[in-house]
């Protein structure tokens, strides 16, 4: 029984969240924007933990081991796909950023352009 | 709006949503308890009547099967939007492909030895996604990275013949379509869409759990075809083409 998961789990959100305002570089934002996402990762993990539980995979053990929960498992696949389908367009929007700009600044990116 | 100003709102902001959220962790059940009934509802379900060893693919293609339906059409889409963000603009000019720096023999001959071996495993993982840790979205991950070897080896060339793009765009609507279609079989079969209505085997030999295997294969080939796009149009964009205006940017 412990909350330090949730503790780790909130801390790499916040460190995204300040890591995306502050950055001066559309890559480095993006990259703390997966630093957010990846306290989701923690979070759901950390709920479905239960100690001394191993992976919810019946192959070699018998039913009724212990395990830990599969449904936040599950859904950590889920956001997991997510997150990498998420990273990639908002690369291919930073590389189209700077084709047509030249800058990676998000501060130097004030007109809008055609 | 400054960056002083900004980097104070953003403190203010921080601290106030960083308590709130401590405090609404403190109080929401712990992690590392004892109960968790819907948990052990799922692997009940998953072991006993699905004959599913690996439960978290029953959970997501069985027991939550239309929820892997949308994230497979997520994925799909965002594979079609980067790929329409990254085609060649007017303003761009091909230049003809030429190989990345020649990389350390080391990593060349590691790269070719590992190609197979890790392709193979790619294979492994996706077929026995309903007995094994693994499935379709991590084996598909694994043979697209696979693939990639002859990349890092340092035969860009070498990867254009063996993943020639508009055939793996086939192959991702064929992942795609697959999922309906081994949908529809349930529907054909007088179940529900997606209802797993093939006969379930016996527990943990390769051809048993019904459609969840037939899912997986499905997601593999999608999650595969998909990273290979993604991976493809960016290479391309890195070393295939040359925008006037990025090799005007002054090399940032």
């Amino acid at each position: 029984m412990t909350i330090l998961p949730y503790l780790v789990a909130a801390f790499l959100l916040l460190a995204g969240l300040a890591g995306a305002v502050i950055s001066r570089d559309l890559i480095r934002t993006i990259v703390a924007l997966s630093v957010a996402q990846s306290g989701t990762y923690v979070l759901l993990l950390g709920i479905g933990w239960r100690r001394g539980g191993s992976a919810p995979v019946f192959a070699d053990v018998d039913p009724g081991t212990r395990t830990v929960d599969p449904i936040v498992q599950a859904l950590c696949l889920t956001d997991v796909v997510v997150g990498a389908t998420v990273l990639s367009l908002l690369l291919a929007l930073a590389v189209k950023v700077h084709q047509s700009s030249g800058s990676r600044d998000p501060d130097a990116l004030t007109e809008l352009g055609g | 709006m400054t960056r002083q100003v900004r980097t104070g709102l953003l403190v203010v902001g921080l601290l106030g949503f960083g308590a709130l959220l401590v405090a609404a962790l403190l109080a929401a059940p712990p992690s590392g308890r004892e109960s968790h009934p819907y948990g052990d509802a799922a692997s009940q379900i998953s072991v006993q009547r699905q004959n599913t060893p690996n439960v978290i693919s029953s959970i997501n293609f069985d027991q939550r099967g239309f929820d892997t339906l949308g994230e497979e059409f997520l994925l799909f889409a965002s594979v079609l939007g980067a790929i329409v963000l990254l085609r060649p603009t007017p303003g761009d000019k091909q230049v003809e492909v030429s190989d990345a720096p020649e990389p350390l023999d080391a990593v060349r001959a590691l790269g070719v030895l590992l190609l197979p071996v890790v392709v193979l495993v790619g294979f492994y993982v996706v077929a026995t996604g309903h007995l094994s840790i693994g499935g379709g979205f991590q084996g598909g991950v694994i043979l697209a990275t696979g693939i990639h070897l002859l990349f890092l080896a340092g035969d860009y060339k070498a990867l254009r013949r063996v993943r020639p793009l508009p055939l793996v765009d086939v192959d991702d609507v064929v992942g795609a379509f697959g999922y309906i279609v081994v949908g529809l079989v349930g529907v054909a079969m007088g179940g529900a869409f997606l209802q797993n209505t093939l006969p379930l085997g016996t527990f943990n030999t390769l051809f048993s759990a019904g459609t969840v295997d037939l899912l997986s294969v499905a997601i593999g080939i999608e999650v595969g075809s998909g990273m290979i796009l993604l991976l493809g149009e960016f290479l391309e964009q890195a070393l295939g083409s040359q925008s006037s205006a990025s090799s005007s940017g002054a090399g940032t």
